[in-house]
């Protein structure tokens, strides 16, 4: 399937983590707040500048700047459709 | 702004846990948690302690501790910082683990926030691997219920094997069924057995060939399935703590070493390398967390967080989010200036009075003229002239700015300003500390923890005093009032106070942009760390308890502060204005002596006499220009603005004396405990000799500059 980087992601639309590429500290904290592969995630807002931008992500809302969403890869979300629309 | 005395006094420094002392029958409970999950409340709630809560993730940068007693038992309760793993990536995360694995404690709490509970249970797992006594907190049931989300708390005690209590601290329910819980556990002779999380066969296979070795060594001191998967992939400060602790290292232990090389052989069979063991252990835990969710929590309302996202896209979106940012903060500076316009009247009158009852009194008692004048116009001048300026606008100001902290808004703030700072390669929580600057600039410093990057902790902690702290802000609103916006109420006028004072203080933001943005470039180079910020719901403010809290603490504590310095400060002065050497004051030959820099900087003598003398804290700086003008001058009643105004007036005083003492007022050295708390934080004489050179730098600049400017169009006489 094919794969994009999560900081292309707008707002509004879900998809889900097809793999963590940042590096080991950074991959670590991510994956402590629930950005496994298969996890969930849904962009909720944007800085006004676009970038940090705000990801919904196990139930809580994160930040991230774009250079880090960069480095998370994502692929459409089979269960996109079940994802309420949240913003 | 987590302004008590542990957060701006001696103990500001100190992140690790004190050395307890436990009475023989104390029991020790760590709470630990994710973030603000209300961890603190609940402390608060049970030790009757004042830890400053908000709602934003990384208040509680320091351990606090207190006593607590319940059904006649004594308890010690460690509150841990928040953390969302026990891996250490961060100073805050080795605490809390070091503290769970050696702090000697009975038992732990770990605090939950209902509302997002998959994410707050990877800390549970963890935490259980770790200390099998602990306590599942489950809090902010209130606002779970308020969102639809219903959680089984039966259900979810029954698939982590650990007892579920759940509370709404805020309001105080469930406190009691909490420590009986805790109670229970500590007492019971054998500790629960949790469930245990299922990691890939490799790597069970691997923790269980090193089990039996670890189990002897250990003693029962840690948990031998938890170690061998640290011991898998060690880090350094586990290893060095082990070693201290147990007095026992595992990288000599050859048996263990020997045992390792087999397991890792094990696992590189299966595929794994070191890389992977880690992601695949984190994943392991964030399934597990995801199945017990599944079971145990219920979303009714499928679209729970519409109203936070409605809410987010006002504050944060392009259109809004920065217009909305300004007309807040110049909303609350207009509330402030005008509703301390009366009350400040009212008590400068008042303590006005009573200064000339005091006289009378002193005069009554034949009390000798150097008496009078030490105590009453040296000491209780100061005092009153504090009290006055002082107490209305903060009294004002800290409760509103607190009711913002607890809806949820400063890390939005946060999130809006990070690009700018991410231009100048600093940390976007660096909005986080400078508004935690915006209360006292020591408290901002300690606030800089929150950031993980030691080079921009450090450009965050050098750039905090650009924001003005509540010692500087009642100076710069009686400037503004005097000079630019009239001293005649009315709304317009207050209006326009508040508008410049958002001017100044953007001023002070750009600055502290500006300054980061030089240091990453010079001394402090490098690129900007990865950073995770997280936007928590937002919570209706317990506008009660935010307004007694923030008055009692933050306000009475502050001013306390204030008059514990201007005091003394008030006799050195009058002695200073009174003792003659050689015909002439001792204030006067230092004003004397500063004039010609005074002069060039756009100032006279006096004020810079007045800053420097201001040291000890900002708030006095006022009063000992007044007192140093009064000291040469004939003005007796300085009742209002009014008096002080032509009392300035008439010392030469013109619109570029009052722009340079705003400018001067923003950036010159950081207060003496300010000083203190940077070179604590930073143990560095170097790094605090910037810390008050760069301020200081950038206000002579901008001063100098302004008034030759201003002098060379013609605007002000040379």
């Amino acid at each position: 399937m094919d794969t994009f980087s999560l900081n292309t992601l707008s707002v509004g639309h879900s998809a889900q983590v097809a793999q963590v590429c940042a590096a080991a500290a950074m991959r670590r904290r991510l994956m402590d707040i629930g950005l496994i592969p298969g996890a969930q995630v849904t962009c909720v807002a944007k800085s006004p500048s676009g970038d940090p931008a705000a990801y919904l992500i196990c139930g809580a809302v994160i930040a991230l700047r774009s250079a880090d969403a960069a480095e998370i890869q994502v692929q459409p979300s089979p269960a996109a459709e079940l994802q309420p629309a949240l913003a | 702004m987590g302004l008590t005395k542990t957060s701006t006094g001696a103990g500001a420094a100190g992140l690790r846990p004190a050395p307890l002392n436990p009475g023989p029958q104390d029991r020790v409970i760590a709470l630990a948690g994710n973030p603000n999950v209300g961890k603190s409340t609940i402390f608060n709630a049970l030790t009757g302690l004042r830890q400053h809560t908000g709602n934003w993730p990384g208040k509680t940068v320091a351990t606090a501790q207190g006593r607590c007693v319940h059904r006649g038992c004594a308890y010690i309760l460690v509150d841990l910082p928040g953390t969302y793993s026990l891996m250490p990536h961060s100073a805050e995360e080795e605490v809390a683990r070091d503290f769970l694995c050696f702090g000697g404690a009975d038992g732990a709490v770990v605090v939950c926030d209902a509302t997002c509970l998959e994410r707050n249970l990877n800390l549970v797992l963890q935490t259980l691997e770790l200390e099998p006594r602990a306590v599942i907190c489950v809090n902010l049931l209130d606002e779970a219920e308020q969102k639809g989300i219903q959680i089984d708390l039966a259900a979810l005690a029954k698939r982590l094997g650990a007892p579920v209590v759940g509370t709404k601290a805020g309001r105080g329910e469930g406190l009691d069924a909490l420590m009986d819980a805790a109670t229970a556990l500590a007492d019971a002779p054998q500790p629960p057995v949790p469930v245990p999380v299922h990691y890939p066969v490799a790597i069970e296979e691997a923790a269980a060939r090193l089990g039996p070795l670890l189990r002897q060594r250990l003693a029962g001191r840690l948990p031998e399935r938890w170690l061998a998967l640290r011991l898998l992939e060690p880090d350094k400060a586990l290893l060095d703590a082990l070693t201290q602790a147990l007095n026992w290292d595992p990288r000599t232990d050859l048996q263990v070493q020997d045992a390792l090389t087999e397991a890792w052989e094990g696992l590189k069979a299966a595929g794994f390398n070191p890389g992977t063991l880690e992601d695949s252990i984190a994943a392991a835990l964030v399934r597990t967390a995801e199945s017990i969710c599944r079971a145990a929590v219920r979303h009714t309302h499928p679209d729970s967080q519409s109203r936070d996202r409605k809410l987010d896209r006002l504050l944060t979106s392009r259109r809004t989010g920065v217009p909305l940012m300004l007309l807040l903060l110049a909303g609350i500076f207009w509330l402030t200036i005008q509703g301390a316009n009366y009350p400040s009247e009212l008590l400068s009158k008042g303590l006005f009075w009573v200064q000339e009852r005091l006289s009378a009194l002193f005069a009554a008692c034949n009390a000798p003229s150097w008496l009078h004048g030490a105590l009453v116009l040296g000491v209780y001048r100061v005092l009153a002239w504090v009290v006055s300026v002082m107490l209305p606008p903060m009294a004002i100001f800290f409760p509103i700015f607190t009711l913002l902290e607890d809806f949820g808004y400063l890390p939005r703030v946060a999130f809006v300003l990070d690009h700018a700072f991410q231009k100048a390669k600093a940390c976007g929580k660096q909005c986080l500390s400078m508004c935690m600057g915006f209360g006292c600039n020591a408290a901002g410093v300690v606030g800089c923890r929150i950031i993980d990057s030691p080079r921009e902790r450090l450009i965050a902690i050098l750039t905090n005093s650009f924001v003005p702290c509540n010692g500087r802000f009642p100076t710069l609103i009686a400037i503004i009032t005097m000079f630019f916006a009239g001293t005649q109420g009315g709304i317009w006028r207050s209006l326009l106070s508040a508008i410049l004072l958002t001017g100044v203080i953007l001023l002070g933001v750009f600055m502290t942009f500006w300054t980061s943005r030089l240091l990453s470039g010079t001394l402090l180079k490098g690129v900007p760390s990865s950073f995770v910020l997280e936007l928590p719901p937002y919570r209706r403010p317990r506008i009660r308890q935010v307004i007694v809290r923030s008055v009692l603490d933050r306000t009475l504590f502050v001013l306390g502060r204030a008059a514990a310095v201007a005091a003394p400060a008030g006799l050195v002065i009058w002695l200073c204005a009174n003792l003659s050497v050689g015909g002439m004051s001792l204030l006067c030959w230092c004003t004397r002596f500063l004039e010609p820099l005074g002069h060039l900087l756009g100032l006279d003598g006096a004020i810079l006499a007045a800053f420097l003398l201001g040291f000890p804290a900002n708030e006095i700086v006022v009063p000992i220009l007044i007192m140093t003008y009064l000291a040469t001058g004939t003005l007796q009643d300085m009742g209002d603005l009014n008096a002080l105004h032509q009392l300035l007036v008439s010392h030469g005083w013109t619109w570029l004396t009052a722009v340079c003492t705003l400018l001067f007022s923003m950036f010159h050295w950081p207060c003496s405990t300010t000083c203190i708390t940077i070179a604590k934080e930073t143990r560095s004489v170097k790094w605090t000799l910037l810390a008050v050179l760069l301020p200081t730098a950038s206000g002579m600049l901008l001063c100098a500059a302004t008034a030759f400017a201003a002098r060379l169009l013609g605007l002000a006489p040379w």
